[in-house]
């Protein structure tokens, strides 16, 4: 990967891609080969939105890479609640690490804050936009379990706002891969990503209900349906029951169905289904570590500044 | 300069903007920032028949000569149009208007949670595709209505 900042999945082209899941695999079979690869080194955590799994997972990252972490701490104890702009704060951090991984609420913040500094910034999330790493383990998860060709992958969820689905549609569309996209009508794909995958000649569909597609499928990728994206609670109510799988459902699903979630869930998967061998979504989170310390370990050896 | 267009009277200095399609010489106004309370001398013919486009419109802004970043908006919703600078009641410069591959600066994004309409120090800036703009910070697209998003409109 020849890249400064990772913003966006559609900077990512195959060889990237399996180079940094080559490189994920190596350290998951051995850790310790890499323990104290980026001794010194400082990855700063500028979390604008809370998190758990991204921002615990470049943390633990880092650290079994021999790194550090810094953390602008909750934004209502930042310099941001006095005023200072996104761009003052990433070139303020830029001289205190290695490297800075970002949240923001706004589309569009981690492109604007990697202009304004030298160092690699990853992209953890930029409101309804992207969320790349969350991709890069998420395609690692797809490939051992599925592969990565000739496969067929349900999304089903809030597409829409689903950061985590717009990444991963445009990755797949390296691959060998049929999309179906499983949503309410009042959630589906923008247009801007439905351009995308259009002009990058990816295999889609879009589907109302799962039923009809769901034994096609290899993968299915779910994401929560936001309450807080509906005006009326019973409207929520009446569209999210749609979308709830368990086990009686994935009765009709192949076996060897991978099902899969960026988490957190709420009630769009039934607990059940984390006893049925379907269930891969812990896993698909524990990956981030090994996923990102590859891409940390591929950003930080390739560039940034010298010092 | 044919008859048609002597309708609307002759500038001494400034720039006279034709082939502009039917029914936008209010927009390119708006690209231009005109509302008439800051005392320019504007003539505007609608509708008037052109041997290349039917119908037209022509604007005529006395004692100004367009940016190149308010032509390249222009561009979007004129692309026949011309470009006449005038000096001294005659043209010096008659260009027509080019699709720029960007437009920085002039537009706001509709969407209204992108960096770009925040308080951050950074212009915005669309990429010009085949159906309209695409900003090049949160991807939304503006495919029609371009004058509306005008920067201040």
């Amino acid at each position: 990967m020849r890249h400064d900042h990772l913003i966006s999945a559609a900077q990512l082209s195959r060889d990237d891609i399996e180079a940094v899941l080559d490189r994920a695999a190596e350290i998951d079979a051995d850790p310790a080969a890499v323990r104290e690869r980026h001794a010194g080194t400082v990855l700063a955590l500028c979390f604008f939105e809370p998190s758990t799994r991204t921002k615990m997972s470049f943390d633990t990252a880092m650290k079994r890479l021999g790194g550090e972490t810094i953390d602008m701490g909750s934004v209502e104890s930042s310099s941001v609640k006095k005023g200072e702009t996104l761009a003052d704060t990433a070139r303020v951090i830029e001289g205190y690490a290695d490297a800075i991984v970002l949240r923001h609420p706004s589309e569009g913040s981690a492109k604007m804050a990697s202009e304004f500094v030298d160092v690699p910034l990853v992209n953890a999330g930029d409101g309804a936009g992207q969320h790349p790493s969350q991709t890069l383990l998420d395609l690692y998860t797809i490939r051992e379990n599925a592969g990565l060709d000739d496969i067929t992958v349900g999304i089903m969820g809030d597409l829409k706002y689903g950061r985590t689905v717009h990444s991963l549609s445009m990755a797949l569309t390296n691959f060998d891969v049929r999309q179906h996209f499983v949503s309410p009508e009042s959630l589906r794909l923008p247009r801007s990503v439905r351009y995308d995958l259009h002009e990058a000649g990816a295999q889609v569909r879009e589907h109302e209900e799962l039923a009809g597609i769901l034994p096609e499928l290899d993968v299915l990728y779910v994401t929560r349906i936001q309450r807080e994206r509906f005006p009326d609670e019973r409207e929520y109510r009446e569209v999210a029951g749609e979308y709830q799988i368990d086990p009686d459902i994935l009765a009709e699903a192949k076996e060897s169905l991978t099902v899969m979630h960026p988490l957190p869930r709420v009630d769009e998967i039934d607990p059940a289904v984390d006893e049925t061998p379907h269930a891969q979504y812990f896993e698909q989170a524990h990956n981030g570590v090994p996923v990102r310390m590859a891409l940390l370990d591929t950003l930080l050896s390739q560039g940034g500044r010298d010092r | 300069m044919s008859e048609h267009e002597l309708r609307v009277s002759k500038i001494r200095n400034g720039t006279v903007i034709d082939h502009v399609a039917a029914g936008q010489a209010l927009n390119v106004l708006t690209i231009l920032g005109i509302d008439g309370t800051s005392g320019e001398s504007v003539s505007v013919g609608m509708n008037v028949p052109s041997g290349r486009l039917g119908r037209k419109d022509i604007v005529k802004v006395e004692d100004r000569e367009l940016s190149p970043s308010e032509v390249d908006v222009l561009s979007l919703i004129a692309p026949e149009a011309t470009i006449n600078i005038v000096r001294d009641y005659e043209v010096v410069e008659k260009n027509r208007v080019e699709r720029p591959e960007r437009v920085v600066g002039v537009l706001s994004c509709p969407n209204h949670n992108c960096i770009t309409n925040g308080n951050e120090p950074v212009a915005s800036k669309f990429t010009v595709v085949s159906d309209g703009l695409r900003c090049e910070y949160c991807g939304t697209f503006i495919h029609e209505s371009f004058a509306e998003h005008i920067d201040g409109s």
